[in-house]
């Protein structure tokens, strides 16, 4: 019996504690190797959607070589396989979100569409006419878009919480705004535009002293972070797989599961029934009744090969290697003549966001593109926050454990370069 | 290096540091607005068109270079020509930054406008450089208001 308590305590003390190697973490993403115009890729776009580590790769390229199979439908073998592995996934998915049981766990096909669904089903069952809907003013437009949309079914109020010049969340005015007519909050966790991690913990208590549920946004948080539901005590919390180091086409919508199972399906199809005749039909117990119709089963499979993937790299360890990174390029990217910042919030993750005098951020995108180097530019999806800041359309280079200082110099060289051009 | 210098040729640099006629058109009588969503580019471009002479145009709105090189140069070389003429020069121009690179121009035909031969060697800039003559042909034939590259 000691000898086994023994092995397991020196199982967690050698555990993946060694030091962070970004080359050793870069073998691991086969896409990172090529050169693009003759120059070595530098891709500084992973907030677009980020690479995907080999392991997720050969997951997916699997389960079409030897496990294709539709799930919870068949009894034979390489269905029986399938549903396992696609169950297994969200219990991954539980797992890495800190969610109490894996029912909790709705699989759609992004973040997009799981704020949409949030908003058709929780949000018309709760919101009526002359009601108000909270969001702030550094929302993606999957976090603008279904909630007018709802407003305008419904007459209710779109309300948005300003941010000051840093890009920060003005919690004072979100006080003001939390009224008895709220009735949902949907902010965003961390900002694609502008990288501010928003304090979503106090925004969830300040709602819910008022008893309003609040949707979290987490499709920028949940590669860069440890998100945990639990503690965080928000009411829902959606992510895209693919900016998670997992396949496109996938999407999570954590939801308490009281709520879960007061919502109205959002769509009607397979899967989501119990049974069905022509005078009634019988929805499925959640998570099964907001799956209508065969899903993206490779895709799922893949997301939680990413997540065993990140759990191996080890979370914390991506986390304090990213914010050196985020301060080396904040640094570096901000003493370039001309260089302006937008998005300075002291919370922050993973984002550089930046204009330049004179230059249109396409005209940088088009020059960097020569060098290899692949940057956002335009409006984000958030054009709000544009017009918060005053600029047409900024640049952006977002970073993900896979990059290097090495690469942040090369951006730096140029964006010189784009200044000499155009000096 | 080379190909953007051939996409960014000091004309075009010029035009953008000094676009011309950018500012509304007083006594217009079309305008159209342009979108390019991709990149949020947006223009409008005025005109006084009489007896189917352009006989004043202008351009306001935010761009890359690019398109606002592109929207300077077309307004100086439409000034008091017909509309038919615009509509001509709009094609030969389309053709020029989408053909094929083996495909070589008339300079006598695309005059300045050559200058955005380079285009052609970046796909993803043709909406760009095409943007302001979609928006000019939109207010030409007075079809709705609001022009698209998407
Ligand atoms: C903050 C934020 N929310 C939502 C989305 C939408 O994600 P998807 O396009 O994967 O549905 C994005 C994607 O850019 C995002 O950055």
């Amino acid at each position: 019996m000691k000898a086994v308590n023994q092995v397991a305590a020196a199982d967690t003390l050698s555990g993946p504690r060694v030091a962070f190697n970004v080359e050793r973490i870069r073998e691991d993403f086969p896409v990172l190797k090529q050169r693009v115009h003759g120059k070595p890729l530098v891709y500084l776009d992973s907030a677009a959607t980020s690479q995907k580590p080999k392991v997720v790769i050969d997951t997916v390229t699997q389960y079409y070589l030897a496990e294709n199979s539709n799930i919870h439908r068949g009894i034979h073998f390489l269905s029986e396989q399938a549903t396992r592995a696609f169950e297994d996934s969200r219990a991954k998915v539980a797992r890495f979100l800190n969610a109490s049981t894996a029912q909790e766990i709705v699989f759609v096909r992004g973040a997009t569409e799981g704020i949409n669904l949030v908003a058709q089903s929780f949000g018309r069952m709760r919101v009526k006419a002359g009601d108000e809907i909270i969001i702030s003013a550094m929302e993606h437009h999957s976090n603008i878009v279904p909630w007018q949309i709802l407003c305008q079914e419904t007459g209710a109020v779109l309300r948005v919480v300003p941010i000051n010049d840093r890009g920060e969340f003005l919690v004072d005015e979100y006080a003001k705004l939390l009224s008895p007519k709220t009735r949902l909050v949907s902010v965003v966790h961390v900002s694609n535009a502008l990288g501010t991690i928003n304090p979503v913990k106090r925004i969830v208590e300040m709602a819910h002293s008022r008893g309003v549920p609040v949707l979290i946004d987490g499709a920028q948080a949940a590669p860069h972070l440890t998100v945990d539901v639990g503690e965080l005590d928000c009411d829902f919390y959606v992510f895209s797989s693919h900016k998670l180091f997992g396949p496109t086409g996938v999407g999570v919508v954590y939801g308490k599961a009281h709520h879960l199972e007061a919502m109205p399906p959002y769509q009607g199809g397979g899967d989501m029934i119990l049974s069905v005749t022509f005078e009634k039909t019988l929805y499925n117990v959640i998570p099964f009744k907001f799956e209508a119709g065969t899903p993206h089963i490779a895709g799922v499979i893949g997301l939680g090969a990413a997540i065993d993937y990140l759990d191996g790299v080890g979370l914390d360890r991506i986390a304090a290697y990213e914010s050196g990174l985020l301060a080396y390029a904040t640094e570096a990217v901000s003493a370039v003549p001309g260089v302006r910042l937008i998005g300075t919030a002291k919370e922050k993750a993973s984002i550089v966001t930046f204009v330049l005098e004179g230059v249109h951020a396409h005209d940088i995108g088009t020059i960097l593109d020569q060098e290899g180097i692949a940057i956002r530019t335009g409006h984000h999806c958030a054009q709000p926050v544009l017009q918060r800041f005053g600029v047409p359309a900024t640049a952006r280079a977002s970073l993900a454990f896979y990059n290097t200082r090495g690469e942040i110099d090369a951006l730096v060289r140029g964006i010189r370069k784009v200044t000499e051009l155009f000096g | 290096m080379s190909d953007l210098r051939e996409l960014y040729q000091e004309v075009i640099l010029d035009h953008n540091r000094r676009p011309r006629n950018f500012q509304k058109l007083d006594g217009a009588n079309r305008t159209a607005e342009g979108y390019n969503p991709l990149c949020g580019d947006q223009l409008t471009v005025y005109l006084r068109l009489e007896d189917g002479v352009i006989k004043g145009i202008s351009f306001q709105g935010s761009g890359c270079a690019i398109s606002k090189a592109s929207a300077s140069m077309m307004t100086a070389s439409l000034k008091g020509k017909s509309k038919a003429d615009a509509e001509a020069l709009f094609e030969t121009f389309h053709k020029m930054v989408t053909a094929d690179l083996s495909v070589t121009f008339d300079p006598l035909e695309v005059g300045k406008l050559a200058a955005f031969s380079g285009v052609r060697e970046f796909p993803v800039r043709v909406k760009c450089a095409t943007l302001p003559w979609h928006t000019l042909h939109a207010a030409l034939e007075e079809k709705g208001q609001i022009v698209s590259t998407e």
